[in-house]
């Protein structure tokens, strides 16, 4: 092999193709029946669990952990699927550390909490292991709802408007369905292509037609999907990155672009990547694009972020993790101008407090920039009310538009995280079902 | 440190941990292991009469039940006596005690109902140098359906009758083995003494089935698509075996007759429960088989960290402690009032106390929106059910109230003398007694 990790410039094949397939294996390898057995007794089965109001979908984790323990996994499937039927990716992808097992009463008594992402992937593993859909349809109601995006929001409003009986189409820009979870998401969270598998799963309910490379605005209209549909929920993503001088030299481009092109790449060793790589942003995404740059042979990756450690949306167990691959993270600095004769060479930033420059400047060697930050909403579909970069809402998810309900990135609400925008679709199809039934 | 050297009925050992008559115990190989680990004596496994041995089932001989991270919590079993030739154990039982004079070893024999058959195998056990004899009253199953173990120990009179025949024809002391499978242990216990016995032991196990396999529908442990029931025995039968031991050692007419304590001990602090109880020395034999037999030298320092910490010289010093504050329900002081109190920084406010206090008990829990937990008194009756659900230890303890102080569930102050249900106006007995 002719590359190394102290290759100049962009180059594939750092490292050799068995490094790559064991740094982009399984981050958390799944639990096996004794390990979730042992994992399961120490549930407390709390009264109003603290996990289960810390869970943006509301899944009743004590119970589903009490029916691993008691030797019926796919019953607990059915109660995490019956809230979140996205379960077995949350269960792979969700910030557990700041979210159910942060709260869990055993993280409190003893600093180690419940496993419970590991506990809900076993379950929905074994359940999914049997290629059964564990739901069934409504009778049908006669009713057409268009979905734009075949995102978690999407996904999840889909299937629980098929659930109801409604007949759905969804339009995906792209030409495979997922969204985040197929183009968005470290590799390593979500291997073995988990994505489609869950989305063909989620299929087999039934009532769902997804068109793809279709998208929002160029191939279809917001006016012309509420005329033809009984309603529409939009479940776009987000996309753009603030600009700022340089931005566009050869070499810089959105983390979430080099993720999906990691995510779609057949062969690592043929992704090209940068000696030095500067990530620009505090998020999931800046960790994930980090991180994955290192794992294909980066000599030195640097993550910078204009607040401190504490303001990071990334939480510690990222922070740490992307620390533990050997990414350096740069807090309280901005970037201020991208250097370099056609490609980029170097990154300037200017350090900060509490987010406003100070003045002070250095420059950062790149090879290769990921910016992660200022996605926005790719301008407002049909004149809908935005508030700030993204769609307002009312009660029920519905926006300005008396047809049209949304969720996820693209609207505003909790946290982007793929559990929220589940959350978030499958009430705004609870919210259309009931308008739509009256 | 503490002397843990014990007498029990006139046999010493080094420490009142033996192990009991059961598997751990059925062969020399085990036995010199054992004493090797510092078990301070043995029952070895029932011998039964001269002639082809026993022959057990060759599936499984045990079923349990198991608690949280797979605890075992219970064991049954549905092995019979010995099924070694008799000779042979004779002859191991006589090398073993021939190297280890300091230990106790005592010999289990169950043989027909027949005074001819203890005649002749007693003077074999005696040949072998063995401390003394523990006649198996106890085994609940196989053997009980050929009239011996606890189909005898069901039996007063037959109690009475074999410790006799055993008294009469044994130098050694004889301990009888009780089965707990009756419904007061104080009519075999009478009759054990009556019979002359020097002691008793108890519990032998209790009959159970630990399962029932829900695909061949068959009790566990099953045999062939079969089940028995067999001899339930570990942590899970503690609390009877603790009763029943209590129940002996308080009742007038066999009060001082020297018990073994046996039943789920598991620890040094069960050992110490026994002997609290009037248990002169405690026998093993789950926790043995569960963790094997080095956990006798946690039960030595324990036991004796324990008793230099409370100040008892000797293992007598302990026996009996808490025989004189078993008492009958009638006699509790009704002006004993306590009520729950929650430890809010040791609390981790999983809710469990909430949750039992709130659907099964008296309401006397308040949960707040910031899931702080608190007691009613207005409520609390002081049942316990919290802290015993409680996963946290001492998180949650029942405080008593002053004499004087408002029970506010009553509205009442607390009264400062004893008062119990004989002298309660709502008890008929009473008012009868009073008019």
């Amino acid at each position: 092999m002719a590359n190394t990790t102290m290759t100049p410039g962009v180059a594939a094949g750092r490292l050799a193709a068995e490094v790559l397939q064991q740094n982009f294996g399984d981050l958390h390898p799944p639990l096996g029946r004794h390990e979730a057995q042992v994992a399961a007794d120490r549930c407390y089965f709390c009264h109003d669990a603290p996990c289960m109001t810390a869970c943006p979908t509301t899944i009743d984790i004590p119970l589903f952990i009490r029916q691993i323990a008691t030797g019926t996994p796919d019953a607990a499937a059915k109660t995490i699927l019956s809230q979140n039927i996205l379960g077995g990716m949350c269960a792979r992808v969700c910030p557990t550390e700041t979210l159910c097992e942060e709260v869990c009463v055993r993280e409190i008594a003893e600093g180690a909490p419940v496993e419970i992402g590991r506990l809900q992937r076993f379950a929905t593993d074994t359940l999914m292991a049997k290629d059964v859909h564990p739901f069934m349809r409504a009778a049908a109601t006669g009713k057409r709802v268009a979905v734009v995006g075949a995102g978690p929001a999407g996904l999840a409003c889909a299937h629980r408007l098929a659930m109801h009986g409604h007949d759905v189409v969804i339009f995906e820009k792209r030409e495979k369905p997922g969204g985040l979870n197929e183009y968005g998401i470290a590799s390593y969270k979500t291997v073995n292509g988990y994505a489609q598998a869950e989305v063909d799963w989620l299929l087999m309910i039934g009532g769902i037609e997804i068109r793809y490379g279709t998208a929002l605005g160029s191939d279809v209209t917001l006016d012309a999907l509420a005329a033809e549909h009984d309603a529409v929920f939009l479940g776009v993503g987000l996309s753009g990155a603030n600009a700022i001088d340089g931005f566009d030299k050869a070499n810089v481009g959105p983390a979430v672009d080099f993720i999906a092109a990691l995510r779609q790449s057949p062969d690592l060793s043929q992704l090209p990547v940068g000696r030095n790589v500067v990530v620009i942003g505090g998020g999931m995404t800046a960790v994930d694009a980090a991180v994955q740059s290192k794992l294909l042979g980066a000599e030195n990756v640097t993550m910078v972020y204009r607040r401190g450690k504490d303001r990071m949306s990334a939480s510690v167990y990222e922070q740490d993790l992307a620390a533990s691959k050997g990414v350096r993270i740069v807090y309280n600095a901005q970037p201020v101008a991208v250097h370099g004769n056609g490609s980029v060479a170097e990154v300037e930033f200017e350090y900060t407090a509490d987010g406003t420059g100070t003045g002070e400047t250095f420059r950062i060697p790149a090879d290769q920039v990921h910016v992660a930050i200022g996605q926005g909403l790719d301008g407002a579909p049909g004149a809908l009310e935005l508030t700030g970069s993204k769609l307002a809402l009312s009660d029920g998810h519905r926006t300005s538009h008396p047809k049209v309900w949304a969720g996820g990135d693209c609207a505003l609400g909790g946290e982007d995280l793929t559990v929220t925008a589940v959350a978030e679709g499958r009430d705004a199809a609870e919210d259309i079902h009931h308008s739509l039934m009256g | 440190m503490a002397n843990l050297q014990s007498e029990f009925v006139g046999i010493k050992s080094p420490n009142p941990f033996w192990l009991a008559s059961a598997p751990p115990t059925d062969k020399e190989y085990n036995v010199r292991r054992a004493f090797e680990a510092g078990w301070g004596g043995v029952v070895w496994k029932t011998l039964g009469e001269a002639g082809p041995p026993v022959v057990n089932v060759n599936g499984p001989r045990y079923g349990a039940i198991w608690g949280a991270d797979r605890r075992l919590l219970g064991l049954n079993n549905i092995e019979l006596i010995t099924d070694r030739p008799l000779e042979v154990n004779l002859r191991e039982i006589k090398a073993v005690k021939r190297d280890y004079p300091d230990r106790a070893v005592v010999v289990s024999i169950m043989v027909p109902c027949e005074e001819a058959a203890w005649k002749a195998i007693l003077p074999l056990v005696e040949e072998t140098g063995a401390d003394g004899i523990e006649l198996n009253f106890g085994c609940p199953h196989g053997m009980s359906e050929r009239g011996m173990g606890s189909a005898v120990g069901q039996v007063p009179e037959y109690i009475e009758m074999v410790a006799r025949w055993c008294k009469t024809n044994t130098r050694m002391p004889v301990i009888v083995k009780l089965t707990p499978n009756i419904t007061d242990i104080r009519f075999p216990a009478r009759a054990a003494k009556a019979g002359g016995a020097d002691a008793v032991s108890l519990i032998n196990t209790i009959s159970s089935i630990t399962g029932v396999n829900l695909d061949s529908m068959s009790p566990e442990p099953m045999i062939d698509g079969k089940g028995s029931h067999g001899g339930y025995c570990g942590p899970a039968v503690k609390p009877i075996a603790l009763n029943m031991v209590a129940e002996i050692a308080r009742d007038a007419e066999t009060r001082g007759l020297p018990i073994s304590g046996i039943g789920g001990v598991t620890t040094w602090r069960d050992a110490a429960e026994f002997l609290a109880l009037g248990a002169g020395n405690v026998q093993v034999c789950t926790a043995a088989m569960t963790y094997g037999f080095k956990i006798v030298q946690e039960m030595i320092s324990g036991l004796s960290e324990w008793m230099d910490e409370k100040g008892h010289a000797s293992v007598a010093d302990v026996v009996g402690r808490a025989v004189p504050n078993v008492t009958d329900w009638q006699y509790l002081n009704l002006n004993y009032v306590t009520k729950a109190r929650i430890d809010q920084d040791a609390c981790i406010q999983c809710g469990r106390c909430y949750a039992a206090c709130e659907d099964t008990s008296h309401q006397a829990i308040a949960m707040s929106d910031a899931r702080v937990f608190t007691v009613k008194d207005d409520e609390c009756v002081a049942c316990n059910l919290c802290v015993n659900v409680c996963p946290v230890e001492d998180c949650i303890t029942m405080v008593e109230l002053d004499a004087g102080a408002l029970d506010e569930r009553t509205g009442k102050p607390v009264q400062p003398e004893y008062a119990n249900w004989t002298t309660h106006p709502n008890n008929p007995a009473s008012r009868e007694a009073a008019e």
